[in-house]
């Protein structure tokens, strides 16, 4: 089986805030981690070509820097591994970076599973997997709790709906988008990690990709704007409450009272 | 749609012109100012930079927004059970469609629907476009895209709503990608302006920021939004509107995705229905501490859930979570103890009626959201309250 799991980088802490006087954007640490939810796509990933054999690629899409994460991912058992990187690919909707990734992943070569995770925690749209499968044309389930079986022309998983689990049979070449709750990812071993030290991480820019027209791509290619971007208001009436422990507690008791929400 | 520039002539001091970048996007490659690809556009160099980086907007071959007209909402449902989210982005669309004059539709797409589709009706919509098949009993993404793209070609409406449920998160992407249109998820304002160009307000950037973000040269413009977010509308006694088929030949409807078996979920835990809620944050210092927020919220005959961290340590199921990448929760009423308030929280839970906040902490942002700041020790306050409950009961 070929595996392509897809995997992003993002910063380690989600501490943004904008200054109310100047309007500018603070962002506090440059750490970056990977996406946490896509712990849980590599090892579908790697279980699945434990089970059945095969290959697992890992594809990302960022600045140069983004490279670590596909270090962490050959630590982990992934075995190739590129990065789609260029300036014009910067500022993507995800019409855009699903665009981008899918013309990549098509660079990168012929899958038979692709897997992402079902959100990112930057972003946090959990659309980009969906739309990659539109741009590929291939079918894909999303919300997969459960593997539950494979042979060498489908899959079959468990979707969680909003009040079912649904079983469901896909076809290759397909995508799906897992869960948290679907496995304890490995940690990445260290042992494998010095070994891969050397291993080839594929680019790709812009000119490597069957489509080359900027238009299609960064913020070009993105038919949503961002107008402005502000700090949260919150109106709301408001009463600040202090004294001790005890105090505090009795007002809290006398309010909860008195709006009928204890006897 | 357009790019930075980059006037290297006009950089003075390229050390400050870089550590602009909230990004850390732009590098001094030997004295060159060089944009990565981790710009996001926010153009604030463009603002702050003293005229050396210059955005240069692309002109775009303009749509004919006229052509475009009516505010769709995608009935969301598994076998025929209507999704609630689904009347609360009616009551939207009706809001906004009223603004600019056009009409509110429904689109219904599943498997002998009549009933449930004149059901659609008493909520004050002008049509509900069906969509009627035996191979759409079950939901398939490519069945159901390709009915939803013989709508958008039949109707052309100039904004959908898509629930943010299982079945819209997979849907509304495949959908936007097909029609190679923008789509905003998880939407917490929406507004409209007289041009029909939908204005959609979403938490941004992980962060403690709102963006306000436009589709403004692509139609259909696309958004979802999350279950409680909107208000519903009430139900009237008479249907008013009518039903229209979107005709569909079964031989479109080819997939590669077959439904095997569907079971219903174990009864879970659903903080979402909850009239009353007491939350954890990380204020709480050990695990067996859990026990003071279960203890009060029993009190109170509420349920307990926690913040984001708390889940993250393996403290508490995820499904107590609260937030963005958790549940929204629509309490009358909500006591959240040492918690700070991150936007991905608020976000989940503003909308409760009764907001108390406990934290040490005068300057937590989870005040700006509460209707009551109590600026206290949750380890001396909840179990006095608690108490004070029990007691309280005990009298009467």
């Amino acid at each position: 089986m070929e595996i392509l799991v897809c995997i992003k980088q993002v910063p380690g802490s989600n501490k943004v805030e904008v200054d109310p006087v100047t309007g500018v954007l603070k962002r506090s640490g440059a750490d970056a981690k990977m996406n946490p939810y896509d712990l849980y796509a590599l090892e579908t990933g790697l279980r699945l070509k434990e089970k059945y054999g095969g290959n697992l690629s890992v594809i990302t899409m960022g600045p140069p820097q983004a490279k670590a994460v596909i270090r962490e991912a050959f630590a982990m058992g992934a075995d190739r591994g590129a990065i789609i990187t260029d300036r014009k690919f910067g500022g993507a909707d995800v019409l855009a970076t699903s665009y981008t990734l899918s013309q990549g992943i098509r660079k990168f070569g012929k899958f038979d599973l692709i897997i992402c995770g079902l959100q990112t925690t930057d972003g946090d749209t959990a659309q980009v997997g969906p739309e990659v499968s539109e741009q590929l044309d291939i079918p894909c389930v999303s919300n997969v709790r459960d593997i539950k079986d494979a042979d060498d022309k489908n899959l079959t998983v468990d979707m969680e709906m909003s009040e079912d689990i649904e079983k469901v049979k896909i076809s290759f070449p397909c995508l799906i988008t897992v869960q948290k709750d679907i496995n304890e990812p490995r940690l990445p071993s260290y042992k494998k990690a010095k070994a891969t030290a050397q291993r080839e991480i594929l680019e790709f820019t812009l000119k490597d990709m069957e489509d080359t027209d900027e238009k299609h791509y960064g913020l070009s290619g993105s038919p949503t704007q961002v107008q402005r971007i502000f700090p949260p208001n919150h109106e709301k009436s408001q009463e600040t409450l202090t004294g001790t422990g005890e105090t505090l507690a009795g007002t809290i008791y006398a309010i909860l009272k008195q709006k009928k929400f204890v006897a | 749609m357009g790019k930075l520039i980059v006037h290297q002539d006009k950089i003075t001091d390229i050390k400050a012109l870089t550590a602009l970048c909230p990004f850390g996007a732009m590098e001094d490659k030997g004295g060159k100012l060089e944009i990565s690809a981790a710009c996001k556009l926010c153009k604030l160099c463009v603002k702050k930079g003293g005229g050396a980086v210059e955005f240069v907007e692309e002109v775009e071959a303009a749509i004919d927004k006229s052509e475009w007209k009516g505010i769709a909402v995608y009935v969301d449902h598994v076998d025929r059970r209507i999704h609630p989210v689904t009347f609360e982005l009616i009551g939207k669309a009706k809001e906004l469609a009223a603004k600019i004059n056009q009409p509110v539709y429904a689109v219904f797409i599943g498997s002998d629907i009549k009933k449930e589709a004149e059901e659609v009706l008493h909520y004050g919509v002008d049509k509900v476009f069906a969509a009627d098949n035996e191979l759409l009993k079950d939901f398939k993404i490519e069945t159901y895209t390709k009915a939803f793209e013989l709508f958008i070609n039949m109707v052309k409406p100039a904004a959908i709503l898509v629930g943010a449920t299982p079945v819209g998160l997979q849907l509304a992407p495949r959908v936007a990608a097909r029609f190679k249109t923008g789509l905003t998820a998880d939407c917490t304002v929406l507004d409209i302006h007289e041009n029909t160009d939908l204005v959609q307000i979403r938490p941004a950037f992980g962060g403690n920021i709102m963006a306000e973000i436009l589709t403004p040269n692509t139609r259909p413009q696309m958004a979802t939004v999350r279950y409680k977010i909107m208000d519903a509308p009430e139900r009237m006694d008479e249907a008013k509107g009518s039903i229209e088929e979107i005709a569909i030949n079964d031989s479109v409807l080819t997939s590669r995705v077959e439904v095997l078996e569907i079971t219903k979920k174990p009864k879970e835990i659903g903080i979402e229905n909850a009239d009353i809620l007491v939350v954890a944050g990380r204020g709480v210092k050990k695990k067996e501490d859990l026990k003071l927020i279960e203890d009060l919220a029993a009190a109170l005959g509420g349920d307990f859930a926690c913040t984001r961290p708390l889940v993250e340590c393996g403290w508490m199921d995820a499904k107590r979570q609260i937030g963005l990448s958790g549940r929204t929760v629509r309490p009358k009423l909500i006591i959240t103890c040492g918690v700070s308030g991150a936007i991905q929280f608020l976000a989940g839970m503003d909308h409760a009626e009764e907001i108390f906040a406990v934290n040490t902490d005068p300057k937590a942002s989870i005040f700006k959201a509460a209707n009551y700041a109590v600026v206290g020790d949750l380890y001396e306050i909840v179990p006095k309250l608690t108490e004070m409950i029990k007691a309280g009961r005990a009298i009467l």
